[in-house]
């Protein structure tokens, strides 16, 4: 359904830096692109519509298409391995498997696809273990146990070739036994011939195929290869995995060294490293995790595992197409490269927008004087959701949505396409949860007009292109104003927002790194004036890679709404080993940035505000300065009203500080608005919006010890009310009077 | 035991014909979650083919990769409409009574 689909290799960009553009065109020999400025990219027909300016640049032009594709799926290559010894040799591994419904599932593999020579040892349809000799094209031999793993459940595996004897030996002992259980084996068979001649590579989890990719992946854990010469009993791995030590040893990766890398060590007497491609899963406990410790770097010899999956992706790796070198007089703020190779019709789009930010410049000389306001673009929030493909899995949602849940064309293009990689809300392919989340890759939910299935009924909108919804009025009230990304927030520290004396949040600010939080907290601290245009914000902690660009990783602990649940034990992040999960849980509610928390989500319809009594209080006197109504917002493209989707409210016990002001609160939402389940311990009755008053978005304000102040409106829905009306309504009155306020250089009085 | 449609929830065929999206009565609620479970495997969504003015009906497969059948037979021009369209068929396939 999607002839076009491409990405970018940076998502922010400083004038004078180039972007590189990679485009694949499975259908078109040639296709157009322009580079545009976005504005709004909500097509809905009730508001302002597309609105997309063209800005000449030298990348406009006609291109040849060719079709790029995905080669998704992690593993492990170690190459630089010795031929086999000359009495034979032996593999151990310990595995975890996680999914037995596929053909062929290569635990290990030397092989040499163009020869056809070498052994591939592999799990094949229903878990059983089986092994493949390649001695030329067509001439294979198989073996198999007549044994059956099972899923989630350990099994010490040895793979000995006795040269001498002419004999290959399998076997895989679980490590926890049932009775009348059939899961281990041993068996050996005798070769038929002459040991193949094996490739110097050596592939866990993948094999090479003849077209240069991996495929056949293996979906589970592995911990503890060994590779030795000569033949040898699981009793020899016992002692190595005990501490020994022998001379037969060729490589021992030990997964528990280099957790946020992307090599794995082998501690074994030649160095032979392994490099992971894709990002497996790291920081996973191992096959003799106790329970007694939860944190890897406590005890990194019980995370000696590694969870491979057929669908991991990191980097899409697509040659580029073309680049782009900012103009140094480029105006900051969002630009997207706009391709097309045709009109669209019912079944297929054929265009699409590339979009990336351009921030100030990177030094304080070359920044000059910027505008006083900073819209924060929360791309790590974008990356999280980043193909979100629950829409085509989950199944009984539409009771919880309240409407059919309504696909796109990217969504069925996704159905197809699980090579594009998954959102850190879904479960890969063997159910386990996706921790991993990059942007090198089509994010075909991180677009202008883009409709999404949670984006309430109306327009549909959701992270990235709900937050054109700020840019459109911040251009309709003529603002001038900067674009800083999260990541720039997170590597560049204070001196990024040192020129602002306010910050816009987008409208779902969910994702943050520790970086972030006191990145942004200080400038708040020192006075900077936060304007919260959202909903759920500071939530979940995150980790940014600190070598590779664009991926992000989230352990969803403990608890929070989770649409999957980290394993016990396996709740610090990788690549950082800090403690994953709720920032709420590691004593940094949301209410300390915002003065309001997470409390409920609904996805049918939205609601209003009624004014509350500190409305009146003289302190918020230049918030409601033309504005007397009772209702607030019950109007709006995002549900029908300015309060819908998720929602937060004040709460002093989790850090809402003891001057905020609740201007106005949220009423009548419908049975679909739940509260949300870190706000109760045994399960209440009463969950709806429709029972229950404590389902509601507050209205915020506060001032801050240094003179700075925080308005927040506790509602995804918010900003999709401001345009109502031509932008002449009580929501953008509020929004506008508390704008011009913050960027006015007078402090906000903080006594008397 | 699952909840099963009963005549007295007859009533709430006009409250939801009125109303398909929206803020809905306890019992039309129950009915909704009774008639939106389906234990196939399979699920009916809504497919969007002209932003904001054409949508079709389509089941995604229980397993995914398998085919998606879209129902090109009918077009509609709401999602309302939709939503009246696949609330009549699944009342049918829960009480026998053909409603439209």
């Amino acid at each position: 359904m999607l002839k076009l689909l491409g990405y970018s290799d940076k998502i922010s960009v400083a004038p004078g830096e180039t972007i590189a553009f990679k485009v694949s065109a499975p259908d078109s020999d040639r296709y157009r692109a322009r580079l545009v400025r976005v504005v709004h990219g909500d097509v809905n027909p009730d508001g302002p519509g597309l609105k997309m300016l063209a800005v000449p640049s030298a990348i406009d032009g006609e291109y040849a298409g060719r079709a790029q594709a995905i080669d998704a799926g992690s593993y492990m290559r170690a190459e630089g391995l010795p031929p086999s010894g000359a009495t034979g040799w032996t593999l151990f591994c310990m595995i975890w498997p996680t999914l037995l419904d596929r053909t062929e599932q290569t635990i290990a593999a030397r092989w040499d696809a163009a020869a056809e020579t070498g052994f591939r040892l592999t799990l094949r349809q229903d878990g059983e273990l089986s092994l493949v000799l390649g001695f030329g094209p067509g001439r294979d031999r198989n073996f198999a146990l007549p044994a059956h793993v099972l899923e989630r459940a350990w099994y010490a595996l040895r793979l000995s070739l006795d040269a001498e004897a002419g004999t290959v030996t399998l076997e895989q002992a679980p490590l926890r036994p049932h009775a009348f259980a059939t899961d281990g084996a041993r068996s050996e068979q005798p070769l038929g011939g002459m040991p193949p001649v094996l490739p110097t590579t050596l592939h866990l989890a993948g094999v090479p195929l003849p077209d240069a990719s991996v495929g056949a992946h293996y979906n589970g854990k592995i911990d503890s290869p060994m590779l030795l010469d000569g033949v040898h009993g699981l009793d020899a791995y016992w002692r190595l995995l005990a501490g020994g030590n022998d001379p037969a040893l060729v490589a021992r990766w030990d997964f528990a060294h280099d957790m946020a890398g992307t090599i794995a060590r082998d501690i074994g007497p030649h160095g032979r490293h392994g490099a992971l491609a894709h990002l497996p899963a790291r920081a996973m406990k191992g096959w003799n995790w106790t329970g007694e410790f939860h944190d890897w770097r406590q005890r990194p010899e019980q995370y000696g595992a590694i969870h491979f999956h057929e669908d991991d992706l990191y980097d899409a790796g697509w040659d580029s197409d073309f680049a782009l070198t900012i103009p140094e007089d480029l105006r900051s703020g969002a630009y997207a490269v706009h391709l097309s190779c045709g009109e669209n019709t019912r079944y297929e789009t054929k265009d699409e927008y590339l979009p990336f930010y351009v921030r100030p410049p990177r030094t304080s000389a070359a920044r000059g004087q910027r505008p006083p306001i900073a819209f924060l673009a929360p791309v790590a929030a974008y990356v999280a959701y980043a193909n979100d493909s629950q829409v085509i899995v989950s199944r009984e949602a539409e009771m919880g949505m309240g409407r059919l849940l309504n696909v796109q064309h990217a969504d069925m293009f996704l159905h197809d396409h699980a090579e594009y990689g998954a959102s850190l809300y879904d479960k890969h392919a063997d159910g386990s949860g996706v921790c991993y989340s990059s942007r090198l890759r089509p994010v075909l939910n991180m677009r202008p007009r883009h409709h999404s299935w949670l984006g309430g009924h109306g327009s549909g909108l959701w992270q990235y292109n709900a937050d054109t919804h700020i840019l459109d009025w911040l251009e309709h009230l003529g603002v001038d104003y900067d674009v800083v990304t999260d990541e720039d927030l997170h590597h560049d520290g204070p001196e990024l927002l040192a020129d602002y004396r306010v910050v816009l949040s987008g409208t779902h600010p969910e994702y943050h790194s520790t970086a972030m939080w006191d990145t942004l907290k200080a400038w708040q601290d020192r006075g900077g004036r936060l304007m919260y245009l959202g909903g759920n914000g500071w939530y979940w902690r995150i980790a940014f890679h600190r070598a590779l660009p664009g991926v992000i990783e989230v352990r969803r602990a403990e608890d929070g709404i989770r649409t999957w649940e980290a394993e016990p034990g396996e709740y610090h992040h990788s690549f950082n080993g800090e403690f994953g999960g709720l920032w709420r849980r590691v004593g940094r509610p949301p209410n300390l940035m915002t003065g309001q928390g997470f409390i409920a989500q609904g996805f049918d319809i939205s609601s209003y505000y009624r004014r509350a009594p500190d409305a009146d209080n003289p302190r918020a006197a230049f918030i409601f300065a033309d504005v007397r109504d009772e209702i607030i917002g019950d109007f709006g493209l995002v549900g029908g009203g300015a309060a819908g989707l998720e929602l937060d409210c004040m709460n002093f016990r989790l850090g809402t500080p003891p001057n905020a002001l609740r201007l106005a609160t949220s009423e009548n939402h419908t049975e679909l608005v739940l509260l949300v389940n870190e706000e109760f311990t045994v399960v209440p009755p009463n969950l709806g919006g429709d029972q229950n008053d404590r389902v509601r978005a507050d209205l915020t304000f506060y001032e801050t010890p240094s003179g700075g102040a925080v308005f927040s409106v506790g509602s995804i829905a918010w900003c999709g009310s401001l345009s109502h009306n031509g932008y002449d309504n009580n929501v953008a009155r509020i929004t506008g009077n508390v704008l011009r306020r913050f960027a006015d250089t007078a402090p906000f009085p903080i006594a008397g | 035991m699952p909840y099963r449609i009963t005549p007295e929830d007859r009533q709430y065929v006009e409250e939801f014909r009125a109303c398909p999206i929206g803020r809905h009565s306890a019992g039309l609620g129950r009915v909704l979650n009774t008639l939106r479970r389906d234990m196939s495997g399979r699920q009916l969504v809504l497919l969007t083919l002209t932003p904001f003015k054409e949508w079709a009906l389509a089941w995604l497969p229980a397993r995914r990769g398998d085919a998606v059948v879209i129902k090109h037979n009918r077009i509609f021009t709401s999602r309302e409409e939709a939503e009246w369209a696949v609330f009549c068929r699944r009342w049918e396939q829960h009480t026998g009574e053909r409603i439209q």
